[in-house]
C-alpha cells in the first residue's frame, strides 16, 4: 500500500503523455506493481446483506484467481445484451464514437497519470472492443483489425482496474461532439462486474450500511442523535444561544437531508453548523431523519438498481413524517440522483407539495415534481429577498475559491446559486482559471466510490488538475480555502490540497453563510465556526 | 413511445432528402437523358482545328491556351488541319463555323450547368444583331 | 499496422474498377448494378440501424448540463447549454449539429514549467471537422447537376460562390481545397499526434482514405485527365430516374470515383460514420434538463428490494427509544 510519505509532488508531476509502446488491445495489468491505483474488493458480509453475488471467500486484485463463477462469461455477455436493450445511451455510445480524441486530455486521471487507457475514449474502447466482437458482424469476422477483442479474464481484470479509475464526473461528455458520457459506460460496466461478484469495498460496504442504518457510515439512530446534539452544543459555544435540532419530527414542514459525513467528519461538520445557525435564525420548521440520514447514494457507484434501493427511503420518510417537501444539503452525487434519477425511479409524490419558502414565499417551480430543492437554491433566495443579515467581514480571514462539484455542475447546472451566496458572505471570493470551473470543473479525483486509502496514488494523480488550479489561486490571489458543495470533495480534497497546494483548507458554502450570518440575540462572535479567531473583528454590525 | 415517433419522422425526412434526386427526376419525367444534340450550321463543313474527341473535354483548355498566347505573346496564328494558317480567336475562328452558339455551345453548357465567362466579353455575330444581351447576368464558368 | 491495412484495402478497392471497367460489358456492373446495390444497402442499413437504436428506450433523462440551470427567476439560465424547454433543446442540437458546439470547447492540456497544468484553447480539430463536413456537403450538393435534369438553380448559385475567385481553368472550386485540406488534416493528426495514433483503428483510417480517394479521383477528372461529363450526366440521370444506361466513352477514373463513393455508402451503416444519425439521438444532448419539473418515464422501471422504515425501526427500536426518538410502534412486550 502506498503511503503518503512515499508520494512526492515532483514525481507525480513527471507525467508522460506519450502512450506506451504496447498495443492497447493487450489487457495485461500487473496489479502488484500498480498498488496505490486500485481498490480492495468488497467485504462478503456487505455483499451478503445486499443479496449480491460474490465468491466463496474474499479475493484480492493481486490474486491470480479472482474466484469467478464458472459461467462468468455468459453472465457478462447476457448482462451486456440486456443493458444494450435497456439503455439507448449504451447502444449509441458503442456505435457512434469516431475516436476523434477530443476527450483524451479532458480526464483528470489521464492528466495526472498519462496512462493512455485513462483517456475516456480508450476507457470506453475496453468495453467497445468486446461489444464489437460479440455484437457486430465486422468484429466477428475481422477481430483485432477492427478493434474487436474476445472477452477473457485479463479483459475482465482490466475492466475492474480502469472502470474503478473513473469517477463518473462527466467532464469528457461536455467536450464530446456526440455527448458520449463515460459515466454512463462506467456505471453499466460496474453493474456487469457486480454480477460476477467483482466490486470494491469502499462502495459495497457504504451501500450496505446505507441500506441498513440509513447512512453510509453505519451510524445508528442514537449515534445520530448524539452527533447532532454535540453539534448543537458546539454551535451554542460560538453563538451563545441554544439550538434546537429536530429529529424524526412528524408534521414538520420540511425534511432536511444531508450527506452523513456532515455530522461525522471535518470539515463537513462546519457546514452542518452553518445549516443549524441558518435554520435557527429564520425559524425554519424542519426535521432531520435518522432513517433518511444520508443524502449520498453510493448505489450510484454500484448499479441503477442499487440507486433505487437506497433512494426509496427519501420519499418513504417524507411521507411517514408528513412533511410538505424536502430540502437537500450540500452534496454532489446525491444531487445527481435527486435531480436526474429520483422522480423517474420513485414516481409522483402526491402527498408532498411544491416547495415554497416559508420565509420569502418563493415557490420553487423548478422542483414541481420531485418536491425537493437544493439548500443553495433556498439560501440564495433568502439572500435575494434580504431576509438574512450578513456580515461578510466575518469571513475576512478567508480568501475562498469555489470548486464546482462534478454532479451539481454537469448533471444539474447549479453554478450561480453558490457563487451568489458566497459573494454575499465573503469579501475576498476569487475564481480559479476558467477551464477548471463551472461545467469544465475538475473532479477531486476520488468520487464515485474511489475515495479510499489504498488507491491514494491514483487519487492524488487524479487530483492534479484540481490541485494545480487551487495552487494557481493560492499563488495569484492568496486563496486559503477551497469551498465546495459535495461531501466526497470535503472528505478528499484536503488530501489533494495538502499534496498539491499545501496550506489551503477545504470548507463548505454554508460554513461561510454560518460565519457571516448575524443572528438575532447572538453573542458577539469572536471565533468562526471552526473556533478560529475572527481577524481582529469587532462585533457584527448590520450590513 | 413519443420519442420513437420523432425518430421515425426524422428517418422519413432523411430518406426523402436522400431520394430527392430520384423524386426530382420522376417529377420531371426524365428518362435516361441522352446527350444534347449539337447542331452545326450547314455552311460550315471545314474540318475543326482539333478532333471531336479532343474538343469535347479539352476545348476550354485550348481556348485558354490561345488566349494566353495571343494576349501575352502576340502569337496570333496557328496552322490549321488543312495546312492553312488560322487565327487563334473564339469570335473569328470558332464562331465562324459554330455561329449558332445557342444550338451548339449552350446545349451542353446548359445541360451541365456550365457558365463560362467567355461571353462576358465575346459576342456572337448573331447576338450583336439582337437586342437581348442577358448573358452577363448568368452565374459563371464551370468545366 | 492499422494504417497499412487500410491502405491495402483502399488500393484493392481502386484496382477493382480500374481493371474491371476495361472489360467490355462489365461496365454495367460498375455503372448500374453496384450503384443500385450501394444505394439500397445504405438506405436500408441506415434505417435499420437507427431503428435498432430507437428500440432501446431512454430510461433516464441524463442531459449533460454545460451551463446554468433554470432555478430562481432572477438567475439567468443558459438555455442553449442547459436547456429548460424544447426551444433550448432545439437550439442546443442545432449548435451541436451545425456548428459542432462541443468540439468548439476543445482545449489542449500541458504541464508547463514543470508544475503548471495549462489548458490552451485549440480549434484545429474543430476547424478541420467543419471544413471537411461543410466542404463535403457543398460538393455533394454541387453534384446534383449530374443527378437530375434540368439542373436546379441552387447548383448554379453554389458553383458561382465556389468559383468566386476565378483561379485557374477550369476554375478551382474552393470546396475542393477546403474538403481535401480538412480530410488531410484529420488524417495527419491521426498519424502524428501520438495519442490519436494510439487510439486509431483501421476503421478510423479507412473512411479517411476512402474520402481522400474520392476527392482525388474527382479532382483528377475535373482538372487533369478530364472526362466526358456529358456521358457521365447521362449515366447519372439514367440511374436516378430508374432507366439506366451506360454511355460509351466513360473513363476508368470515373468508375473508380463512382465505386469508391458506392463503397462509402455501403460502409456507412456498419461503421462509426453512423455518427451522422447518432448525433441527433444522444440522450446527454437532446433532452430537457427539467427532471425536477416533469417526471421522465422509464418503461422498465421495476420494483426493487428496499429496506423499509418498519424494518429499520424493528431493528433499532430499543436504541431509538433510549435516545428519546419518537417511534411508530412502541417496543413490543416480550414475545411469549
Amino acid at each position: 500500500m502506498s503511503s503518503e510519505e512515499n508520494l512526492k509532488q515532483e514525481d507525480l508531476l513527471k507525467v508522460d503523455y506519450k502512450p506506451a509502446a504496447k498495443d492497447w488491445q493487450d489487457p495485461t495489468i500487473d496489479f502488484e506493481a500498480k498498488r496505490g491505483n486500485w481498490c480492495y474488493s468488497g467485504v462478503l458480509d456487505s455483499l451478503d446483506y445486499l443479496d449480491m453475488p460474490h465468491p466463496e471467500k474474499k479475493w484480492a486484485p493481486t490474486d491470480e484467481d479472482w474466484l469467478l463463477p464458472e459461467n462468468w462469461k455468459e453472465i457478462i455477455l447476457d448482462g451486456l445484451r440486456l443493458r444494450l436493450d435497456r439503455f439507448r445511451t449504451l447502444r449509441l455510445f458503442m456505435d457512434t464514437c469516431v475516436r476523434c480524441g477530443a476527450c483524451a486530455d479532458k480526464c483528470h486521471f489521464f492528466i495526472g497519470s498519462g496512462d493512455a487507457k485513462n483517456m475516456p475514449v480508450l476507457r470506453a474502447e475496453l468495453l467497445r472492443s468486446v461489444y464489437r466482437k460479440e455484437y457486430t458482424l465486422a468484429g466477428k469476422l475481422m477481430g483485432k483489425m477492427v478493434g474487436a477483442r474476445e472477452l477473457t479474464i485479463p479483459v475482465l481484470k482490466e475492466w475492474f482496474y480502469y472502470f474503478y479509475q473513473c469517477t463518473e464526473c462527466r467532464r469528457c461528455s461536455v467536450f464530446c461532439p456526440y455527448g458520449i458520457d463515460t459515466a454512463e459506460i462506467t456505471m453499466l460496466v460496474r453493474e456487469l462486474l457486480a454480477e460476477v461478484g467483482l466490486s470494491i469495498d469502499w462502495i459495497v460496504t457504504p451501500v450496505a450500511n446505507s441500506f441498513r442504518t440509513g447512512n453510509h457510515l453505519g451510524i445508528q439512530p442514537h449515534g445520530f442523535v448524539d452527533s447532532m446534539e454535540f453539534a448543537a452544543d458546539d454551535l451554542k459555544d460560538i453563538i451563545g444561544m441554544d439550538v434546537e435540532v429536530p429529529i424524526n419530527k412528524k408534521g414538520a414542514e420540511i425534511l432536511f437531508i444531508i450527506p452523513s459525513a456532515d455530522y461525522f467528519a471535518e470539515p463537513h461538520y462546519y457546514t452542518l453548523l452553518g445549516y443549524m445557525a441558518l435554520f435557527k435564525e429564520i425559524g425554519l420548521d424542519y426535521t432531520f431523519s435518522t432513517f433518511a440520514s444520508e443524502g449520498g447514494n453510493f448505489g450510484l457507484f454500484h448499479s441503477h438498481e442499487m440507486i433505487k434501493r437506497l433512494n426509496a427511503k427519501t420519499y418513504e420518510e417524507a411521507k411517514r413524517l408528513g412533511v410538505r417537501y424536502i430540502l437537500g444539503g450540500e452534496c454532489g452525487h446525491m444531487w445527481r440522483v435527486y435531480h436526474q434519477y429520483m422522480s423517474t425511479m420513485q414516481g409522483e409524490q402526491s402527498n408532498l407539495e411544491v416547495p415554497k419558502s416559508p420565509i420569502t414565499g418563493t415557490v420553487f417551480e423548478n422542483a414541481k415534481t420531485t418536491k425537493m430543492i437544493h439548500i443553495a437554491e433556498f439560501t440564495a433566495d433568502l439572500i435575494k429577498h434580504g431576509k438574512l443579515k450578513l456580515d461578510p467581514s466575518r469571513n475576512d480571514h478567508w480568501t475562498p475559491t469555489y470548486h464546482d462539484s462534478c454532479n451539481p455542475a454537469r448533471a444539474m447546472g447549479l453554478l450561480e446559486e453558490p457563487r451568489y451566496i458566497l459573494q454575499h458572505c465573503c469579501n475576498n471570493f476569487v475564481e480559479m482559471p476558467d477551464n477548471t470551473i463551472r461545467e469544465k470543473t475538475f473532479c477531486c479525483g476520488s468520487g464515485a466510490g474511489l475515495g479510499t486509502d489504498e488507491n491514494l496514488e491514483m487519487r492524488l494523480r487524479g487530483g492534479l488538475p484540481r490541485g494545480n488550479a487551487v495552487k494557481y489561486a493560492q499563488d495569484k490571489y492568496n486563496a486559503n480555502i477551497l469551498l465546495c458543495m459535495c461531501a466526497i470533495d470535503k472528505a478528499t480534497l484536503p488530501a489533494v490540497c495538502d499534496f498539491w497546494a499545501p496550506g489551503v483548507q477545504v470548507g463548505g458554502v454554508h460554513e461561510m453563510v454560518g460565519n457571516a450570518l448575524i443572528m438575532t440575540g447572538e453573542e458577539e462572535r469572536k471565533v468562526d465556526l471552526r473556533g478560529q479567531p475572527l481577524s481582529g473583528k469587532e462585533g457584527a454590525k448590520d450590513v | 413511445m413519443s420519442d420513437r415517433g420523432k425518430i421515425v419522422i426524422g428517418l422519413i425526412i432523411f430518406v426523402l432528402i436522400f431520394t430527392l434526386p430520384m423524386t426530382y427526376n420522376m417529377v420531371a419525367k426524365n428518362k435516361a437523358v441522352g446527350a444534347p444534340e449539337l447542331e452545326i450550321p450547314p455552311e460550315a463543313g471545314k474540318e475543326c482545328v482539333r478532333s471531336t474527341e479532343y474538343m469535347r473535354p479539352f476545348h476550354m483548355d485550348l481556348l485558354n491556351e490561345w488566349r494566353d498566347e495571343v494576349v501575352r505573346h502576340n502569337d496570333r496564328y496557328i496552322e490549321g488541319p488543312d495546312g492553312a494558317m488560322i487565327e487563334k480567336s473564339l469570335s473569328n475562328t470558332c464562331l465562324d463555323c459554330h455561329s449558332n452558339k445557342e444550338n451548339f455551345c449552350d446545349r451542353c453548357h446548359n445541360y451541365l450547368a456550365v457558365y463560362p465567362y467567355c461571353w462576358d466579353c465575346h459576342t456572337t455575330p448573331e447576338e450583336t444583331a439582337q437586342p437581348e444581351l442577358v448573358v452577363a447576368q448568368q452565374p459563371k464558368e464551370e468545366n | 499496422m492499422s494504417l497499412w491495412f487500410s491502405i491495402i484495402v483502399i488500393l484493392v478497392l481502386i484496382a477493382i474498377p480500374w481493371v474491371g471497367a476495361g472489360i467490355p460489358g462489365i461496365q454495367t456492373l460498375f455503372g448500374v448494378v453496384i450503384p443500385y446495390i450501394a444505394i439500397a444497402v445504405f438506405l436500408v442499413g441506415f434505417v435499420l440501424k437507427v431503428l435498432k437504436w430507437a428500440k432501446s428506450p431512454v430510461p433516464f433523462r441524463i442531459p449533460t448540463t454545460s451551463g446554468q440551470q433554470k432555478s430562481l427567476p432572477w438567475i439567468k439560465s443558459a438555455n442553449l447549454e442547459n436547456p429548460h424547454n424544447l426551444a433550448g433543446v432545439i437550439g442546443r442540437m442545432l449548435l451541436e449539429v451545425l456548428f459542432f458546439r462541443s468540439l468548439f470547447r476543445n482545449t489542449t492540456t500541458a504541464i508547463n514549467e514543470g508544475d503548471k497544468v495549462t489548458y490552451g484553447s485549440t480549434k484545429y480539430l474543430w476547424a478541420a471537422g467543419m471544413a471537411f463536413h461543410y466542404g463535403f456537403l457543398l460538393i455533394i450538393l454541387r453534384h446534383f447537376k449530374y443527378f437530375v435534369d434540368p439542373t436546379p438553380q441552387f447548383v448554379n448559385w453554389l458553383q458561382y460562390m465556389d468559383n468566386f475567385f476565378q483561379i485557374g481553368l477550369p476554375i478551382i472550386y474552393l470546396t475542393d481545397i477546403v474538403f481535401m485540406a480538412g480530410v488531410g488534416y484529420l488524417l495527419l493528426r491521426r498519424l502524428f499526434d501520438a495519442k490519436i495514433k494510439y487510439i486509431s483503428l483501421p476503421s478510423d483510417y479507412f473512411p479517411l482514405l476512402l474520402l481522400i480517394g474520392i476527392g482525388t479521383t474527382g479532382i483528377l477528372m475535373r482538372y487533369f485527365t478530364k472526362v466526358d461529363i456529358v456521358s457521365i450526366k447521362e449515366l447519372g440521370v439514367g440511374l436516378l430516374s430508374f432507366s439506366p444506361v451506360v454511355p460509351e466513352g466513360i473513363s476508368a477514373v470515373f468508375f473508380i470515383h463512382l465505386f469508391l463513393v458506392n463503397c462509402l455508402l455501403m460502409y456507412i451503416p456498419f461503421s462509426k460514420l453512423m455518427h451522422m444519425a447518432g448525433v441527433f439521438m444522444s440522450p446527454t444532448r437532446n433532452l430537457v434538463n427539467n427532471n425536477r419539473v416533469k417526471r421522465h418515464i422509464n418503461p422498465w422501471n421495476y420494483d426493487v428490494k428496499v429496506h423499509t422504515y418498519e424494518e429499520y425501526e424493528d431493528e433499532f427500536r430499543d436504541v431509538m427509544k433510549g435516545a428519546g426518538l419518537p417511534l411508530d410502534k412502541e417496543p413490543a412486550k416480550e414475545k411469549e
